[in-house]
């Protein structure tokens, strides 16, 4: 890692907060826009009814659970990135933690949108929340789906407490270099931070608590996600592999969406000199690692119900092995093993293009995996006679959009007002080497090194 | 089977039941209609039906044995099975799905929120979703049965067994002061069936005709493997 002058780096990581040009503005309207289309069309789907999406009788689910399962997925980036690589104090991750968190907050935010957005009468969303009502109802605690609300709402709030608590150091670098009314917002969020030691313990100390916390709600939540399905007797659904396929696919999906964000920042914010190829390597090392585990994970998944052989279970294995899913299942296999493979398993081609490329299959593939999971089970449940299909209508497909226009729209303002990489971190990070230097210097001096 | 049993169910609440017996049925399905017109179930057009829409609590299954020209259809009448140990029910975060005291699974459509996954566990495939407000045209909204809830859109909902009807049998019994006899309760669909393949009653009553029918040795239960309990069982053709 080059030497970059603590002045100059608090410059750098700080211009994109300070000036604001024309791309910006024309970046976010455009971007509005689409969210805007997608609200409208959820809007449009609440007045007239779920009839105007392709879901419908047998298949009731489609794009808009794929898409929930897909989002709260790719915020599972945060946590393996930020949480594993601070717990085992790995130095390389720091410049890239702040990005991974802010995926994990955004996607949340965005997944946790689509429960509401599925819901047929989603004013009444609120029977969810266990309160005590005048005649004593409760929400079903035998429901995967009030598991889920439990769990998504508690990984929602650890981790933006998450994204949040690192920031306060660097909010308060902003609160000293800006003048005015900027300056007394940025200094009710850095909620009174003045860098002395015992500050800085207390940081330390709620930032190793939130890593060691947040790992078991993120490998819980996407389980109790796995749980929609695996608890029915769906044939592919009720499965014992689904827990852990689930987390290893969000947390293979989350580090691709991490790589693409980091690449996108490094050539629109000029970034070069602190996302290094270093960095996409290290990752890329990481993707090609869940790359072999999501393979083993399908292969398991698929040969065991190729050998039970149960007539049921057949109907759906079959239809997406050669039969009308096919075309989009062996794409997932391409874009999740196959095209990654050579990009992330040469050294030579795991470059900053290289992961891009195999990250975006990634995306991808992900994205099918959970279709495929969802839909051709439910298009060929037990009863023949009640086999169906599913096609999206534009209401869900421009929702999905808009979903992703979401997740760049809340990246770009996040970036306008808090500084993507942690500026602190970068700092400290800079002095265990000098120290390691030095030290080696005088073990050097002392004749202990040969 | 019309033998009406003089047997009562006086001890506990009853665990309603069907036998169906598919060498009986002809697939008229003058059931199906009957049920639309009793359950005041919305009917959706062709272009809608086409798109899997169309509602039907209680449908004949048509399945073809055999070439051309010797070809046998069998029908299969299949509506809710009303499950003892009912998927639809632990997966509906609202209780909107509920079991009642007489064994009939329940949709209370004024708790249903919409997540549809009662119909997505359900393998029957005998829940219907709401997908857009149900409408009556001129004058088909001058005969909706004042006895059966309507329903909104996004609301799920399903066979009930009629359960108005078994509520009307209960307070007629009661009016007349004399205990609930065996065919005193039918499901339009019971009613409707000219060909007496559907029997419905009390399965805690060993003596009324369903229980009797359910322990023919004919008798099955549709996906019976998958532990589901249904109390409804399958007669299965001898022709």
């Amino acid at each position: 890692m080059s030497r970059i002058a603590p002045n100059q780096m608090t410059d750098d990581l700080l211009r994109p907060l300070l000036h604001t040009t024309w791309k910006f503005y024309a970046g976010v309207a455009v971007l509005g826009s689409i969210v805007l289309a997608g609200l409208g069309a959820w809007f449009y789907q609440v007045y007239m009814g779920l009839g105007i999406t392709g879901d419908n009788w047998p298949v009731f689910w489609g794009f808009h659970e794929t898409n929930f399962v897909f989002w709260i997925g790719i915020s599972h980036a945060g946590t393996l990135i930020s949480a594993i690589l601070r717990m085992v104090d790995a130095t390389w991750r720091r410049p890239v933690t702040r990005c991974a968190e802010a995926i994990t907050a955004f996607a949340l935010m965005i997944g946790a949108l689509f429960p509401l957005i599925h819901l047929g009468r989603p004013w009444l969303a609120w029977w969810l929340i266990p309160y005590p009502s005048e005649r004593m109802i409760w929400p079903n605690f035998r429901s995967p789906l009030a598991w889920d609300f439990f769990a998504i709402n508690t990984y929602l709030t650890s981790s933006l407490l998450f994204l949040f608590l690192p920031m306060l150091p660097d909010l308060a670098v902003v609160r000293d270099k800006t003048t005015g009314l900027r300056s007394k917002i940025y200094g009710l969020l850095s909620l009174g931070w003045q860098g002395t030691p015992k500050q800085w313990h207390r940081l330390e100390m709620a930032m190793h608590i939130m890593a060691i916390a947040i790992i078991p709600i993120a490998v819980s939540v996407h389980t109790i996600v796995s749980f929609d399905f695996s608890m029915a007797v769906v044939p592919m659904w009720h499965s014992t592999i689904f827990g852990p396929y689930f987390v290893a696919g969000a947390i293979f999906s989350g580090i691709a969406a991490l790589i693409i964000a980091m690449a996108l920042l490094r050539k629109i914010l000029h970034l070069e000199a602190y996302l290094e190829p270093i960095h996409f390597n290290n990752l890329g090392k990481l993707l090609f690692t869940m790359s072999l585990l999501w393979g083993y994970f399908v292969f398991n998944e698929r040969l065991t119900t190729w050998y039970g052989n149960e007539t049921h279970e057949m109907a759906a294995f079959w239809i997406t092995q050669t039969g009308r899913y096919a075309p989009l299942f062996w794409t997932m296999v391409f874009c999740n093993f196959i095209l990654p493979f050579p990009f992330l398993a040469i050294r030579k081609l795991r470059t900053i293009t290289g992961c891009v490329i195999a990250s975006c299959g990634v995306v991808v593939g992900m994205w099918l995996e959970r279709f495929l999971i969802i839909v051709p089970s439910l298009s060929t449940k037990p009863i023949t006679y009640s086999w169906g299909r599913y096609m999206p209508q534009w209401p869900e497909i421009t929702i999905m959009i808009g979903s992703i226009a979401a997740m760049v729209l809340l990246y770009v303002l996040f970036s306008k007002f808090v500084p993507l990489i942690s500026m602190w971190e970068m700092k400290v990070g800079e002095h265990p080497e000098v120290k390691e230097a030095a030290s080696v210097a005088a073990a050097q001096e002392a004749g202990e090194l040969l | 089977m019309q033998e009406s049993s003089t047997a009562t169910t006086t001890n506990g609440p009853a665990k309603w039941g069907m036998a169906v017996d598919l060498d009986r049925c002809t697939g008229c399905e003058a059931c199906v209609t009957a049920c639309h017109a009793e359950n005041n179930i919305p009917t959706v057009g062709a272009n809608q039906a086409a798109a899997g829409r169309a509602m039907h609590w209680i449908r004949i299954e048509r399945y073809f044995e055999g070439e051309f020209p010797d070809v046998h259809v069998k029908f299969r009448p299949v509506l809710c099975q009303h499950c003892d140990n009912a998927p639809c029910e632990p997966v509906c975060p609202t209780y909107a799905s509920s079991h009642t005291d007489e064994g009939l699974n329940a949709q209370v459509y004024n708790r249903c929120i919409g997540t549809r996954y009662c119909a997505n566990a359900c393998n029957y495939n005998v829940r219907f979703f709401n997908w857009f407000n149900p409408i009556w045209e001129k004058p088909l909204h001058l005969q909706l049965n004042p006895d059966v809830s309507l329903r909104e859109v996004s609301v799920m909902e399903k066979c009930t067994f009629c359960v108005q009807r078994i509520k009307e049998a209960k307070i007629d019994a009661k009016r007349d002061a004399r205990p609930l006899a065996d065919g005193d309760v039918k499901p339009a669909c019971v009613q409707s069936c000219t060909a007496n393949a559907l029997v419905f009653g009390d399965l805690n009553d060993p003596e009324s005709a369903v229980s009797r029918l359910s322990r023919s040795p004919r008798g099955t239960k549709l996906l019976g493997d998958l532990g589901t309990q249904p109390k409804i069982t399958y007669l299965q053709r001898e022709g």
